[in-house]
């Protein structure tokens, strides 16, 4: 694979084919933050905090640089006054579903995000998806999904494979950047193993 | 139905149907789309059917079911030829007489003609009445001409000549030419150019490319795209395989919705029908290109407009947007290079091949050529289906062909583009339709919605409603849609309710900013359009909310109270007895009162107070003037003081 040159954040990078911005940033050791990144999985763009601004072919745009590949010559700036106004925004969006969720207060602090400035509808997930698509892609189980869309959207166990799958595994819940996952599996649990029809001391 | 094996065949074939037509021939043509279904067409046909039968008269006159003739606020239609006499608002009970009187004796009925409100003159022809006079049908005109079930009807207007004029005439490299150098623009929401689209799959890598139907027609109050698969099927068929010829496809999708039975429906018999003849299948029209269409009936998402949730939702999958850093055209359905349009551009590609990129490019402005179909709605006096070429102003779209405002209330301003669309106030009335005009006011050409609005709609309400509908349709993949479109959602909402405060709007603009930047699809990226447009031209109206807690458009029911005057009350008991929640009192002759506690704000006492008297009011932003002592409200009448 040919190699790229691209320049981020004033230096030099060089990038194989192929590869995101993301990528190539954390080659070049320039941190570039993500909620719902991981290596393994394919890239999902949902959280939108790794949000960077772009300048190819003379026009400035912002992209998500988990998923936009690196080109010849590409402009990236990680940080500049837009990008940080949106990640801040991202966070407070997010701190009101999940207020004490670390990692989202450790970049509250970076970035400066107000936890308060949306009233608190504690969720606790903030739909990063990374157990849903750890369980697809690495497990192939599909043990949890989303359910319902837009602001309805949930994660949930599916109780026919969880019951099967997921005691032995749990390999999603340290994926979770708040507690809602283990949460949601935690009721899961209580469901199926609800006390069967028969008493246990009968069979 | 015998195949058809060569354009020589195709042409004995369309001949011999001409030559079995009489065009002197009686014909009721009757608009049978689904909004005239609505009022009853059905039931109209089935009338013109038993009568011409019980008069014996039914190999004389020929009954056409047509498609959606557009003038939908007067449907159903009729239209007799050759005469071309045309009737509105038909009734089954209407039928005999049209039949004795039209039919037999030649006469026109006054009674169902068109009456111009301006000039109250009865209008006979379809031509000259001013809704449709105005227009420039040249994608939808022929919808009144043709039964869309069948495909003989669509032969005899020339159908499938295009489609035989490309695969034995034109390399797919002119084909792509002729529709790049007619500046035909998608015309589905974005106005990507078409023919560069075509172009960027057919140089993409892969054997096996699609071409896709996009009829997932989700805006509120918009319904062409219904109207042209219903009204003439094999035009987009024929589009569409002349489309699949030009990027090296071989199989083709309709994604329609499932909500749109008889779209379905007429598309699927089309298909078929197209299949027996040839016109689609294997070697078609013996030039050795194959080409498959299949529909697929969309679950009802509207993110499932969107190009790439489209593609996943035609997977199989659930239908969520992905990251389109790579144009669909390269990588699309099953990451193969797909061509998705829009119903209405595909309906636009056998007319620019039979008649020439120059005669198409005839019609329109600098960047956006053709015309462009939009349904006009909302407080409008002639709602329908409007074709003009681009570049007529929106005055003449409102006034001329729309016949203004009902009621005598005042034009405020015209909702373009769909939810994601915007608002544009009456001083830009002047501005020409086009894609980069309606994009440089603010709003976007999106699939052609119109609503007009008048001066009773609050534009705050307004945003609050798209928003609200774009948070329900949100796929909920990435934040600055679902979260931040959702906390839109709730500012806008307290505002209505008068719970406003100092420093929403510019909370509003940053949650704008980042939905409109940084969201995953375009259904994100647009959501804060319906909030920035009524920003950007009624920014008093928000700020009466905030401030004021006022409604300047006394809309808003929580920040509106009804009263009643007690100087023009004449005590008619009309709004006491209708109150919905008892809370008029007063009697004969006593002044009635509204109880503000008790009131609901229904505006059941504002709609039934009698306009000469007009005694209920809405007040906003100032305190209700407290009722007259009871002793004051007894009303001593003329005639009784004799």
């Amino acid at each position: 694979m040919s190699e790229i040159l691209l320049q981020i954040d004033g230096k030099e990078a060089a990038a194989r084919e192929g590869m995101t911005i993301l990528e190539a940033a954390q080659k070049a050791g320039i941190a570039i933050p993500t909620l719902c990144h991981h290596e393994k999985l394919e890239p999902y763009g949902g959280c939108r905090l790794c949000t960077v601004e772009v300048e190819a072919a003379g026009r400035s745009k912002l992209v998500a640089a988990c998923l936009y590949p690196v080109e010849k010559d590409l402009v990236v700036r990680t940080r500049s006054e837009k990008v940080d106004r949106i990640r801040k925004m991202i966070l407070e969006l997010l701190l009101a579903h999940a207020p004490d969720a670390f990692e989202l207060q450790d970049l509250a602090k970076e970035y400066g995000a107000d936890r308060d400035l949306f009233e608190k509808e504690a969720s606790f997930c903030i739909h990063c998806g990374l157990c849903v698509r750890y369980c697809a892609e690495v497990k192939k189980k599909n043990a949890v999904g989303f359910v319902d869309r837009g602001t309805r959207r949930e994660i949930s166990f599916v109780p026919g494979i969880a019951s099967k799958e997921c005691w032995k595994c749990k390999q999603c819940f340290p994926l979770c950047p708040t507690e809602a996952l283990q949460a949601a599996y935690v009721l899961t649990d209580a469901l199926i193993s609800a006390p069967p029809a028969k008493p246990e001391s009968e069979e | 139905m015998t195949r058809i094996d060569s354009p020589a065949e195709l042409e004995k074939l369309r001949e011999s149907i001409l030559s079995i037509r009489d065009p002197n021939k009686p014909c009721i043509t009757l608009c049978s789309g689904s909004a005239c279904h609505a009022s009853a067409s059905r039931e109209v046909a089935a009338s013109i059917e038993e009568e011409l039968a019980r008069l014996g008269l039914s190999a004389e006159v020929d009954l056409r079911k047509t498609g959606c003739h557009g003038f939908c606020e007067r449907g159903p239609i009729i239209v007799i030829h050759p005469e071309k006499i045309c009737y509105f608002q038909i009734k089954p009970e209407d039928v005999p007489e049209i039949i004795s009187r039209t039919i037999k004796d030649k006469e026109v009925i006054e009674r169902l003609l068109y009456t111009d409100p301006a000039t109250n003159e009865k209008i006979i022809h379809e031509s000259e009445i001013p809704f449709y006079k105005h227009q420039e049908r040249i994608v939808f005109g022929s919808n009144g001409a043709i039964d869309p079930k069948s495909i003989d009807d669509y032969l005899a207007i020339g159908g499938y000549s295009a489609l035989a004029k490309v695969l034995f005439r034109m390399s797919a490299g002119q084909v792509l030419e002729e529709v790049k150098k007619s500046g035909l623009r998608g015309r589905g929401g974005g106005g990507f150019p078409t023919g560069r689209k075509w172009e960027e799959s057919r140089n993409a890598p892969g054997e096996i490319k699609y071409v896709i139907v996009n009829a997932d027609e989700g805006d509120p109050g918009a319904y062409m795209d219904r109207s042209l698969l219903e009204g003439n099927p094999h035009s987009i068929l024929e589009g569409l395989s002349i489309g699949a010829y030009a990027i090296g496809s071989n199989e083709g999708y309709i994604y329609v919705r499932q909500e749109y039975p008889l779209a379905v429906d007429n598309v699927m018999t089309a298909i078929r029908k197209a299949e027996e003849y040839g016109f689609l299948g294997k070697n078609i029209l013996g030039s050795g290109f194959d080409f498959t269409v299949k529909v697929h009936r969309g679950a009802g998402a509207f993110v499932c407009g969107e190009s790439s949730a489209l593609m996943t939702a035609l997977e199989g999958r659930a239908g969520e947007p992905r990251p389109k850093y790579i144009h669909t055209a390269v990588k699309g359905l099953w990451d193969r290079p797909s061509v998705l349009n829009n119903v209405e551009t595909w309906a636009n590609v056998p007319l620019i091949i039979n008649k020439g990129a120059e005669w198409f490019a005839g019609f329109g402005t600098g960047k956006s050529k053709g015309t462009k179909i939009f349904s006009l709605v909302g407080k409008i006096n002639h709602t329908g289906l409007v074709e003009v070429p681009m570049g007529t102003t929106l005055k003449d779209i409102v006034y001329k062909i729309g016949g203004g405002i009902p009621g005598g209330k005042k034009f405020k301003a015209v909702q373009t583009g769909g939810p994601s669309g915007g608002c544009i106030p009456e001083e830009l009335l002047d501005l020409q339709v086009g894609f980069d005009e309606l994009t440089g006011a603010g709003s976007m050409m999106g699939s052609g919605g119109m609503i007009i609005m008048d001066e009773d709609t609050c534009m705050v309400d307004v945003a609050r409603y798209f928003l609200e509908f774009l948070t329900d349709e949100s796929c909920g993949k990435c934040v600055p849609c679902r979260e931040g479109i959702r906390q839109m959602l709730k500012i806008l909402t307290n505002l209505t309710r008068g719970k406003g405060k100092e420093g929403d709007i510019e909370l509003l603009e940053r949650l704008s900013e980042v939905a409109g930047s940084a969201a995953l699809c375009a259904l994100g990226r647009s959501a804060p359009n319906p909030f920035l447009s009524t920003l950007k031209y009624f920014r008093d109206e928000y700020e009466a909310h905030i401030r004021q807690k006022r409604c300047p458009a006394l809309c808003c029911k929580e920040l509106i109270a009804y009263h009643i005057d007690p100087d023009k009350c004449r005590a008619c008991m009309n709004c006491l007895r209708k109150c919905p929640s008892e809370a008029i009192s007063g009697g004969k002759d006593l002044i009635h009162v509204i109880d503000q506690d008790k009131c609901t704000k229904c505006g059941t006492c504002f709609e039934v107070c009698p306009a000469r008297f007009g005694a209920v009011g809405k007040i906003s932003g100032e305190p209700v003037p407290s009722p007259i002592p009871e002793e004051a409200r007894i009303i001593v009448r003329k005639s009784k003081q004799k």
